[in-house]
């Protein structure tokens, strides 16, 4: 216990002097998060100082051993730093679909060169990844995906689509689901392969969203060529890599409007807008459902810290984080709901400095996909049903 | 803020759950209620949980308790819960040894605290008058009267009243009706004059009583606590109260959840399980997901009580709110996809219903709480 507290100590000590001011306050919006990558334009000397000092801490990725830019943490110590960045409002230094999906599985199934190649770039933010899965025709039904990848003797060929690509057009490399094989069930015969988005013959082409905004893209590759090594796991077996690497994104998301949880509360935007009437928000109807969305959402993050607390450091969830990915988006999205209702015509606005270019509007309707990526909520739904609850047929 | 049991606490777990499950059973508060039992609890059973140290619980050492501390009497709880065992574990273990430890003279402590761990004393707390939980719309009095008190009213959903060798009453001493101040609280022989006692038995097949007090003559080391300020004991008493009630929502709920994950593993229809529809399958897992959340809410509420953490109130309300709704969700669900089978007499589900329904409804149900928290939030 009091190397604990000596760690704590430590930690408090060094972040009061190192993480800057600016990357105290917090996060406005999309801009605010720094994904790093080849191209990537700091916002601020201050997310850059911030960055490198993490990295030369290994703190970017607190848990990963050393050799691959971790700091080698146990899970109890990480959940101390947690605490201490989250008790100055410190930003995450680096936002990364490489530290929170290909991570996990590479230090599962990776081998020890691909760990060695890919993960120190990943802990230093410095290449960055998009996940290439859905495909149009292979969405909740992911294992009937179809983009060919053909074994050219010394290298492999990929043909085929991608869609809803998150970042496809911003990532340096892609963890993709390819099929090596079509003559067995559709599980058989998926294999997990990386990829440079510079490799000649890929394209990818943002979408437009809801939202307004256009964060993923279809993907499309033709003829590209994927060396060899850059198969992840067994070859035909890449469904046990896929699956892995989905719990590690599901405790992701799931846990997300927590991290949003640390800007204003509902209660106080609710109160904001409708005003305190004897002590108690103007509006009695809504007030409860405000209550409701809150005490829910302290009892879901002392979940999500049991959960980490029963899993071993690095651990799987398991299917626990479907449990996790549909109840944390569920109730981000009611929130979200809670949110435009309190705020009536004002968060409507689309278009203005008041809104902060419809920030709220945005954002809810940017919840509404919360519920669909990484699985959706009734694709969670049945794999509780199967691998927790055993159900037949599920 | 420690989420998963230690050891000593998955030991204790352990053994309450055999204790229980052999001991008090689902079927021996069916044969309480079929024989019409004069207590509604085995006075045997209790006497065994006092061999346990179940009933000393959050009783110190000094006293003859084992000072477990809550996650412990929570534990305890969860277990009474799932196998809906009848005893005056609520009343006397939590209510009045909190009552009395915070709130006791030496005196009053040498004199309860080793009965109440001892098995030897059945204390009942009597503090609601209306249909609804509302400690600061206590209206019945306690007058000076000499060097005493007098005390005057009527309380109602007295848990275990019926046979309880002393009670603690909540009574105005200042103030009116709705003022948090003013309430004392008195340690009175229900044998007194003019304390006259209705049992009344409960949905749950559980028992509680209606108290009328007249003119009742009490001497003035009956008080327990400060005069005026019987709140600041019984704020305690209520966390401790909200959240031991809490984990037995949390057992009864699981239980309830359990059983009929099941039975829609073994009823077939259309030639299918009935586990098979996906309409079914998705309620379950939905409500296995409020179940998770439900523990963790427990589980925050007791450590919070054992680290006497300044939220620990805030902690309490969260708990009591999430566990009224969710065990509620648990036995509305249990039934309907028992079908048929669900509204007999017969089958346990709907036992678990009644209980769940009168424990989401003590100190305060999911309304109540929603409020507490909002107003602790100031909105
Ligand atoms: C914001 C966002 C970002 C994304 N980012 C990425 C990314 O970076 N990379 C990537 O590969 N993919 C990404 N996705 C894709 C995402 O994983 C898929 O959209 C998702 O898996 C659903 O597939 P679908 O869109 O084809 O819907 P469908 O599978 O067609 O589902 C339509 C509806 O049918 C329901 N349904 C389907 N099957 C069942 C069933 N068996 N039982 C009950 N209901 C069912 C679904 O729940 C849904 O309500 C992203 C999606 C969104 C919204």
């Amino acid at each position: 216990m009091s190397d604990l507290k000596a760690f704590a100590a430590e930690v408090r000590e060094w972040l009061e002097a190192n993480c800057p001011e600016e990357m105290r306050k917090p996060i406005t919006g999309d801009k605010d998060l720094c994904w790093g990558g080849r191209n990537w334009e700091f916002q601020s000397d201050a997310q850059k100082v911030w960055l490198d000092r993490m990295v030369a801490k290994g703190w970017t990725v607190p848990t990963w051993p050393k050799e691959y830019g971790g700091a080698g943490l146990s899970r109890a110590e990480e959940i101390i730093l947690k605490k201490e960045m989250a008790r100055i409002g410190a930003r995450s230094p680096l936002s990364s679909f490489g530290i929170w999906m290909l991570g996990p599985a590479l230090l599962k199934f990776g081998t020890e060169e691909q760990k060695l190649e890919h993960l120190p770039p990943v802990a230093r933010g410095e290449i960055r990844w998009c996940q290439g899965y859905s495909e149009p025709s292979a969405g909740s039904d992911l294992a009937s995906l179809a983009t060919k990848c053909e074994d050219k003797g010394d290298h492999f060929m990929v043909n085929g689509q991608k869609v809803w690509t998150s970042y496809a057009d911003k990532a340096d490399w892609i963890f993709c689901l390819v099929r090596t094989d079509n003559t067995g069930k559709k599980h058989h015969g998926i294999s997990f392969v990386l990829f440079d988005m510079e490799t000649p013959g890929v394209e990818a082409r943002p979408i437009k969203l809801i939202s307004g905004r256009s964060p993923f893209c279809e993907t499309f590759f033709e003829d590209v060529r994927v060396e060899k090594k850059n198969l992840v796991g067994t070859r035909d077996r890449g469904w046990d890599v896929a699956k892995y690497l989905l719990t590690h994104e599901r405790e992701m998301i799931g846990g997300q409007g927590q991290l949003e949880g640390q800007g204003r509360p509902l209660h106080e935007i609710a109160a904001g807008s409708l005003g305190i009437e004897d002590g108690k928000l103007a509006d009695p109807m809504l007030r409860s459902k405000v209550a409701e969305a809150e005490i829910d959402d302290w009892a879901f993050s002392l979940t999500v810290s049991r959960k980490l607390a029963e899993a071993k450091a690095g651990a799987s969830l398991g299917a626990d984080s479907s449990m996790l990915k549909y109840y944390g988006t569920e109730l981000n999205k009611r929130k979200y709901e809670l949110m435009m209702d309190a705020t009536g015509h004002d968060g409507l606005e689309w278009e203005s400095d008041r809104s902060n270019d419809g920030k709220l509007a945005r954002s809810w309707l940017r919840t509404k996909g919360n519920s669909i990526e990484g699985g959706t909520s009734e694709v969670q739904l049945n794999i509780i049903s199967k691998h927790i609850l055993q159900l037949p047929g599920a | 803020m420690a989420l998963v049991l230690n050891e000593d606490e998955v030991m204790l777990r352990d053994t309450a759950e055999g204790f229980f499950a052999e001991k008090a059973p689902i079927k021996a508060l069916r044969s309480l209620r079929d024989e019409r039992d004069e207590t509604g609890f085995d006075r045997g059973l209790w006497a065994e949980m006092a061999e346990m140290g179940f009933t000393g619980v959050v009783i110190d050492e000094d006293h003859g308790g084992v000072d477990m501390g809550f996650m412990a009497a929570g534990l305890i709880a969860e277990q009474m819960g799932r196998n809906l065992s009848a005893s005056p574990f609520l009343s006397t273990a939590i209510l009045a040894a909190t009552a009395i430890r915070e709130g006791g003279t030496d005196e009053q402590k040498s004199e309860w605290l080793p009965k109440i761990a001892g098995g030897e004393a059945i204390i009942a707390l009597a503090l609601d008058e209306g249909p609804k939980h509302h400690p600061a719309g206590t209206s019945a009095t306690a007058e000076k009267s000499g060097n005493g008190f007098k005390l005057s009213g009527a309380k109602a959903m007295v848990v275990d009243g019926h046979v309880a060798d002393a009670l603690i009453i909540a009574a105005r001493t200042s103030g009116d009706e709705g003022d948090a101040e003013g309430i004392s609280l008195f340690i009175v022989d229900p044998k007194s004059k003019g304390v006259s006692t209705e049992r009344t038995i409960m949905v749950d097949s559980r028992n509680a009583a209606r108290i009328d007090l007249d003119d009742v003559e009490v001497s003035g080391d009956a008080l327990l606590g400060s005069l005026d300020d019987g709140m600041a004991v019984l704020g305690k008493v209520l966390n401790a109260g909200r959240a031991a009630v809490a984990a037995e929502l949390l057992g009864a709920g699981s239980q309830a959840f359990e059983s009929t994950v099941s039975y829609i593993k073994e009823r077939k229809q259309f030639g299918s399980i009935i586990g098979e529809f996906q309409a079914l399958q998705h309620r379950a897992s939905h409500l296995y997901s409020e179940m998770e959340i439900a523990r963790s809410a427990v589980m925050g509420a007791l450590t919070a009580l054992d680290n006497n953490d300044p939220k620990a109130e805030l902690y309490c309300a969260m708990a009591k709110a999430k566990l009224g709704s969710v065990a509620k969700l648990a036995s509305q669900e249990g039934v309907q996809m028992h079908g048929g089978v669900g509204m007999t007499d017969e089958y346990d589900i709907g036992l678990f219903m009644k209980r769940i329904r009168v424990l989401q409804e003590l100190f305060g149900d999911a309304h109540y709480h929603m409020n507490q928290f909002a107003l602790a939030n100031r909105f």
